[in-house]
This record gives structure tokens, C-alpha cells and sequence, in this order.
């Protein structure tokens, strides 16, 4: 371990002089999934665009990044960022204990409630505990929302797929009987574009810290304490200068920030 | 070209983008494969342990292995190694980028590298010993006997091997998207999840596989034959 | 036959209990793979499971086809060269994803046929589906090549004693093809096994797919990997000593002659 620390060090001291010596733009990685509407998705002229990426490019200008992006699957995001594939994670990913234990997250750049989808007029049991016996529930897989439904329904059955995507699929083809998923995922993603009219929302919104944690925020390896801080204050400075506002209402009719 | 653009709702060019990338990805992992698959067999017939023992491990473990788990064992692990070694190398400490084409096609090159092997040892031990033997008693070196003889016979012996090797890793880089090099598979799940309308997709897609496993069988026949020329033909 | 698979399964489970406590206080609590022992062996199961009934099931749809290969009616042989045209020419990834997605853009119609409940609404069934159609395709090439490779002589001879039809392919030309077909048929189940991982990815628990899950939430990628990958290797081991086995059941007669048989017939490789 001491090891580590002493490398760790001896690289930030590298990286500090390095950034001392010239005042050339510091290189930051983004890694994204680019399979989750609104938020980071490739539109049909094949550009990565969405919430996150916005967000993203906004932070990098506001801390003076050179900022590339790259696509990784959701189920290796958090691997390949241990992996030095990419320096950043900026795919909507909540800040949860559990993904504490082995990265660094920034402070929240968004918060939205957790929902479930079903198809239109069905109607499920949801009480906590004993609901949804036996019915398919969908979720992206290494997800809050996967935690979160085997926690609270243990007799649902939780189908885990790779992208929310597909799990939308499946539920207009029947094969999940409802999905659960960030609640402006499922309505700018999934029901209000084509083919999402066979859905709806049902029952609550979620939002319960233990599972679904603080929002969304920016992960980074453990040994770039200095990456979050040039983060966090960016995110600090978009928040005032009103980029972010401007990008919000490109995308939404409320403050995806939620509570300050 | 109106029908097409209304079937698959303006994401046409997921195909024309994912098959480029697909035969380049085919085409930059042969010559490694081939290359793996000289060394391998080579490994293999030599009278040197060590070097037999190592090439026998290579192949059993790659060809015991689903392509999946060595494609992400690749992807995240040896890929670190390297980075790490490019850096030190350089002495940089800005992490060094591995392209994810250069990730893939190294993958695949080293997967079918040990298949590659068992071709190139079949064939070796397809050309007769007479001939070997009459090369050097025509005080030939080793070296200039495989260069003469035993490699351009090798080579029809070992066509109909490697034209199958192809037929299979053309196919095997479909197994690339997982990690997001954006091959024809890789693209068709783009236009998939953006369009929901996945048969079609999917459908497009596996007619285009199925062109270019048809050009490709009709090139291993010209090369069989060419390769073949001047060899009596039983029947 | 699913009581079978079920009673079977119990069992395992309560043996892997035990074990698996015995690697966690071997390994200590947090370990990837103690931790998870039970669940991977579970994902090695389906596969195997998966493996059997398509492997099985294949061969009893390649006969038809290498038949019908075979045959000199086109209504009978261009189907056929068309359906092992198309699953040797694409990859089982894309043929896997159309029948699983494609499926679900199809699903009122499967609905009102009755295909959907319990076929392919279920991911078990299009990944068994796909795997059935694939391994079909490869073997009924395989056997094509062997049938073609029984000499003729044989065959002439078997006339001469007055066999046709059925009889003719029972006695002679099904045992002698068998023969021969089995090293490439051995390599075609090798391969078979190996690409029941890609079911992982239609969201089964195969041992891929457990594999996958347990790296998402525990970050160990290379233990679970290697892992998987070792148990992979271990059954790959087991599948080509059991078809040695064979081999040398069905060449006993052959002791001493060296050679001559057992030479692979069509090559049955495949991603």
C-alpha cells in the first residue's frame, strides 16, 4: 500500500510540476456510454451528444481542460476508468457508497427521481416487500436502480440488461413487465419519442439516499484528487455564469440540479 | 434510395460506416495472425523445450477459451501493461493512448494466431519428406530449403486452412463491439436503439456478413487454384 | 426432463454452499470469486445446459439437412444450401440479436400465433433457438463431408448385396460418415461451448454472464475473468477427452492399422 501512496505522490508531484512548468492545457478523458437518451447518446449523423456531453464541454472550458470523449459500455465504465482508459466519468452516474469505495466523485452536477414505466393502462401491486410477486422488472444492470428494485421488491423478478435501451425494448415487446429507470431517462428517452407511446409512468417517484445516493455526479481515480477539485469548482462557476442554466433549458422545462 | 432512407429513418450509414471498419479490422488482424501462426508453428516442430512447451500452452489456452473472455481479459489487462511499458518507454508520464482498433485487431490477431499455428504445422507436415531431404542433399541450408521448397508448397497445403481462417475472423470481429470499436455490429446497435426497429437492422446487417463471406469464398477459390497451378490433379 | 435438470440443480446448490464457505474463510470475505463461487457455478451450468440440448437437438435437425444437401431434388437441396449458407455466413452474435430483438419488434404477431409466452419472450428459448439453428448448420456441413467421404466401394458393394434406401444409410454409409465426421464434430462442440457465451449478452446468467455482473459490482476484472476463463479451459478439456474416448471406442477395430481413418472431413470451425 505504501508502495502505492509513495507512486501516487511521486506522479502528483510529477503532474503539479509538469502543469507548473507549462501552462499548456492540462489533457482530461472523458469516458461516457453514449446509449442513455437524453443524457449521452450519438444522434443519426453519428456525433455524441446529450446533457452529459454539454455539460462536460462546458466544464472543461470553465476549468481549462482539453477535454476527448470516449464511449464505453455501461458494465465496464467504472473498470475502465481503473484501467487509465479515460480520466473522468461523465454519464450520469450517481454518487453511491458503494462506487465510493473505489473511486473519487465530484460534487453533484444533476438530481432527478428514480420511476417506474409500464405498459399503458397496466396496474401492479407495488407495496414494499410483498409487491410485484413474480413480474419482470427491467433495469440497466450495475445500476442504483437494479440495487435499489432488488432491495425494496425481492419477490420481483430483476431482468439486468446492458443498456436502458434495451430495456425499453422489452418492455413495449412485453418481455419485462415494468422498467425502472432515472425518471428523465424514461420521459425524454423512451416516452416521448416515437414508439414510446405504448408506455407510461407508474406509481412514485424515488428518490431514497441510501440507493439512489446524491445525484449524478463526475468519478475519477482515487489518485486525482486534484482532477475533482478542478471539476468542483467548475461545476461551481457554470452554475453562476448561467451556462448551465442555458444548457438545462435546452433539454428540460424544470432545474435538473434539483435542491442546492 | 427514398425507400431506404425511409426504412431505416436516416441511419443508412451505420452500414457503410460498420463494414469499413469491419474488413479493416479483418484485414489489420490477418498478417498478425499469420505472422503468430509461422512463429507458432515453427515453435511447435523445433527441437527447443521451452519454446515447443510455450507454444503448446498458446494454443491450447486461446483455443479453450471462449473469444469473449479473451477479448475483455485483452481489452483491460494486457492493453494496461503495454500503455504502462509505451510509457516508461517514452518517459512520459502522460498515459499513453492505446487506439482501440489497434486493441481489437491485436486481440483477434493473437486468437487466431493459435489457429493460424495448427494450419501452418499441418501443412509443414503435409510436405513430404522426400523433398526435405533431397533439399539438403542438395546442400541446401535449412533456411534456404524452407524458403525453397518447403514454404511455396506449404502454402497449398495451407490455403484451404487459412481460407477458413478467414471465413471465421471476419466473422469473430463482430465480437469487437463489445468493446466499443464501432464495427458493422457495433453501428447496427446504434441504429437499432435509435430507430427501435431492430429486425430490420439486424436482418441488413447479417445480409451484409453473408456479402462478404461470398466475395471472400469466391477470392479463396482463385487463390486455391493459382495456387495449385502445376500440380496434377487426380481427378 | 425439467424436474431432472431441477433436482440436479438442488443438489448442486446445497454442495457448492458448503464449498463455497470453505473458499470465503479461505480467501476472507470480500474476495470476488469466494464470494461469488455458488453464483458462477450456477452461470457454468446453464451453460452446459445449454450446450447439451442444442448440441443435441442440432444433430437431430443436421441430419435432415445433410440429407437434403445431398439430394439431387432442388426442392430439397436449395433450402438447405440456403439455410447453411446463411448461419455459416454470419456471425452467431448478429443471429443471436435478431432473434432475441428482432423477436420483440414482431410481438403482438407471435402473440396472436402463440409463440410468445414461453417461447420467445424468454430469453432461454432464443438463445437455445439460435444456438440450435447454428450448431445444425456447421454439422450438417460436417456430415455432408463424411457421407461424401464414404467410399464408394463400400457403398457399391452394399448394392450388390441387395441394400437401398434406408437400410444402405443405416448399416453402412451412417456408421462409416459417424467415423469420420468426429474429429471435426469434436472440434464443432468444442466450438458450440465456447459460444454459449455470447447468450450473456441477451441478458442471460450464463457463466459469462455471471462473470460480468460480479465484475460490475465488485471492479475485479482480471480475477473473474481469468477465473471464468480457466473454467472455460477445464470443460474444453473435458469435451475433447470425452470424444477421444469415443474415437477410440469406435476405432477399436481399426487397432494396429494405423492412420488411414479418422481424417477430419469438412472443416467446422466457426466464431
Amino acid at each position: 500500500m505504501s508502495f502505492l501512496k509513495t507512486a501516487a505522490a511521486a506522479a502528483l508531484t510529477v503532474a503539479i510540476a509538469a502543469a507548473a512548468q507549462a501552462e499548456d492545457m492540462r489533457k482530461v478523458r472523458i469516458g461516457t456510454e453514449g446509449a442513455y437518451p437524453p443524457f449521452n447518446y450519438i444522434d443519426a449523423n453519428g456525433e455524441l451528444v446529450g446533457f452529459d456531453v454539454e455539460i462536460a464541454k462546458a466544464l472543461c472550458k470553465a476549468a481549462n481542460y482539453d477535454c476527448t470523449f470516449v464511449v464505453q459500455d455501461w458494465d465496464g465504465i467504472i473498470p475502465g476508468l481503473l484501467a487509465d482508459k479515460y480520466d473522468a466519468i461523465i454519464a450520469s452516474m450517481s454518487i453511491t457508497p458503494k462506487r465510493k469505495e473505489v473511486v473519487d466523485f465530484t460534487d453533484k452536477y444533476y438530481n432527478t427521481p428514480a420511476r417506474f414505466a409500464v405498459q399503458r393502462g397496466d396496474d401492479f401491486d407495488l407495496t414494499e416487500g410483498s409487491g410485484l410477486d413474480g413480474l419482470r422488472v427491467g433495469v440497466q444492470g450495475a445500476t442504483i436502480h437494479e440495487d435499489f428494485v432488488r432491495a425494496t421488491w425481492p419477490k420481483a423478478e430483476v431482468v439486468t440488461y446492458g443498456t436502458q435501451e434495451e430495456a425499453n425494448a422489452d418492455l413495449v415487446s412485453g418481455r419485462v413487465d415494468l422498467v425502472m429507470a432515472d425518471s428523465v431517462v424514461l420521459q425524454e428517452g423512451f416516452l416521448k419519442v416515437d414508439g414510446g407511446d405504448c408506455c407510461e409512468f407508474f406509481g412514485l417517484s424515488y428518490s431514497d439516499p441510501t440507493y439512489h445516493g446524491e445525484g449524478a455526479g463526475i468519478a475519477i481515480r482515487k489518485d486525482e484528487p486534484e482532477l475533482v477539485e478542478g471539476f468542483n469548482a467548475a461545476i461551481v462557476e457554470i452554475r453562476n455564469d448561467g451556462t448551465y442554466k442555458s444548457i438545462n433549458d435546452k433539454y428540460f422545462e424544470f432545474d435538473a440540479y434539483g435542491a442546492e | 434510395m427514398e425507400y431506404t432512407r425511409e426504412l431505416f429513418q436516416g441511419y443508412q450509414w451505420v452500414f457503410w460506416a460498420g463494414a469499413e471498419i469491419t474488413l479493416l479490422v479483418g484485414l489489420a488482424s490477418l498478417p498478425i495472425a499469420l505472422v503468430l501462426g509461422l512463429l507458432g508453428a515453427w515453435s511447435k516442430l523445433c527441437s527447443i523445450g521451452p519454446l515447443r512447451g510455450l507454444a503448446v500452452v498458446y494454443t491450447t489456452v486461446v483455443r479453450g477459451v471462449p473469444e469473449l473472455v479473451l477479448i475483455l481479459l485483452f481489452y483491460y489487462g494486457l492493453t494496461i501493461l503495454l500503455q504502462d511499458l509505451i510509457a516508461f518507454l517514452a518517459g512520459s508520464s502522460e498515459p499513453v493512448d492505446l487506439p482501440r482498433f489497434l486493441t481489437g485487431t491485436m486481440t483477434l490477431g493473437l486468437i487466431y494466431g493459435a489457429f493460424a499455428t495448427e494450419v501452418f504445422r499441418g501443412a509443414y507436415l503435409a510436405v513430404s519428406r522426400g523433398q526435405i531431404e533431397a533439399a539438403s542433399a542438395f546442400g541446401m541450408s535449412p533456411f534456404l530449403a524452407f524458403r525453397r521448397v518447403i514454404l511455396p508448397q506449404m502454402w497449398r497445403f495451407a490455403l484451404p486452412g487459412l481460407g477458413n481462417l478467414w471465413l471465421v475472423l471476419i466473422k469473430a470481429t463482430a465480437l469487437v463491439s463489445v468493446i466499443q470499436l464501432p464495427d458493422l455490429m457495433y453501428q447496427t446497435n446504434v441504429g437499432r436503439m435509435a430507430t427501435r426497429a431492430p429486425f430490420t437492422f439486424y436482418f441488413t446487417a447479417s445480409l451484409i456478413y453473408l456479402l462478404i463471406t461470398a466475395v471472400s469464398l469466391i477470392a479463396i477459390r482463385y487463390a486455391e487454384q493459382w495456387a495449385s497451378r502445376g500440380v496434377v490433379r487426380k481427378i | 426432463m425439467d424436474w431432472l435438470w431441477e433436482l440436479i440443480g438442488q443438489q448442486a446448490q446445497a454442495g457448492c454452499m458448503a464449498v463455497q464457505g470453505g473458499f470465503v474463510g479461505l480467501m476472507g470475505e470480500g474476495d470476488a470469486i469466494a464470494g461469488n463461487f455458488c453464483r458462477l457455478m450456477a452461470g457454468a451450468w446453464l451453460t452446459v445446459k445449454l450446450t447439451l440440448i442444442s448440441l443435441v437437438i442440432g444433430f437431430a435437425l443436421a441430419v435432415p439437412v445433410a440429407l437434403a444437401r445431398l439430394s439431387r431434388n432442388p426442392l430439397l437441396n436449395w433450402p438447405a444450401v440456403a439455410y447453411t449458407f446463411y448461419f455459416r455466413g454470419t456471425p452467431l452474435l448478429v443471429q443471436l440479436f435478431l432473434l432475441y430483438y428482432g423477436s420483440g419488434q414482431f410481438s403482438p404477431e407471435l402473440r396472436e400465433l402463440g409463440l410468445w409466452r414461453g417461447m420467445f419472450r424468454e430469453a432461454y428459448f432464443c438463445a437455445l433457438l439460435t444456438l440450435t439453428l447454428n450448431t445444425a448448420a456447421y454439422t450438417a456441413e460436417i456430415l455432408r463431408g463424411a457421407m461424401l467421404g464414404v467410399p464408394a466401394g463400400e457403398v457399391e458393394a452394399a448394392r450388390a448385396y441387395g441394400m437401398s434406401g434406408v437400410k444402405l444409410y443405416r448399416r453402412i454409409v451412417f456408421p462409416k460418415a459417424m467415423r469420420i465426421a468426429l474429429p471435426a464434430y469434436s472440434n464443432e462442440t468444442v466450438f458450440l461451448f465456447q459460444s454459449t457465451s455470447l447468450v450473456s449478452l441477451v441478458t442471460l446468467l450464463d457463466l459469462m454472464g455471471v462473470a460480468r455482473d460480479v465484475i460490475s459490482s465488485t471492479f475485479r476484472t482480471f480475477e473473474t475473468l481469468i477465473f471464468a476463463g480457466l473454467v472455460y479451459l477445464a470443460i474444453s478439456f473435458l469435451i475433447f477427452s470425452i470424444f477421444k474416448r469415443v474415437e477410440q471406442h469406435l476405432m477399436r477395430h481399426l487397432k494396429g492399422a494405423g492412420g488411414g481413418e479418422g481424417q477430419s472431413a469438412a472443416g467446422g470451425t466457426k466464431a
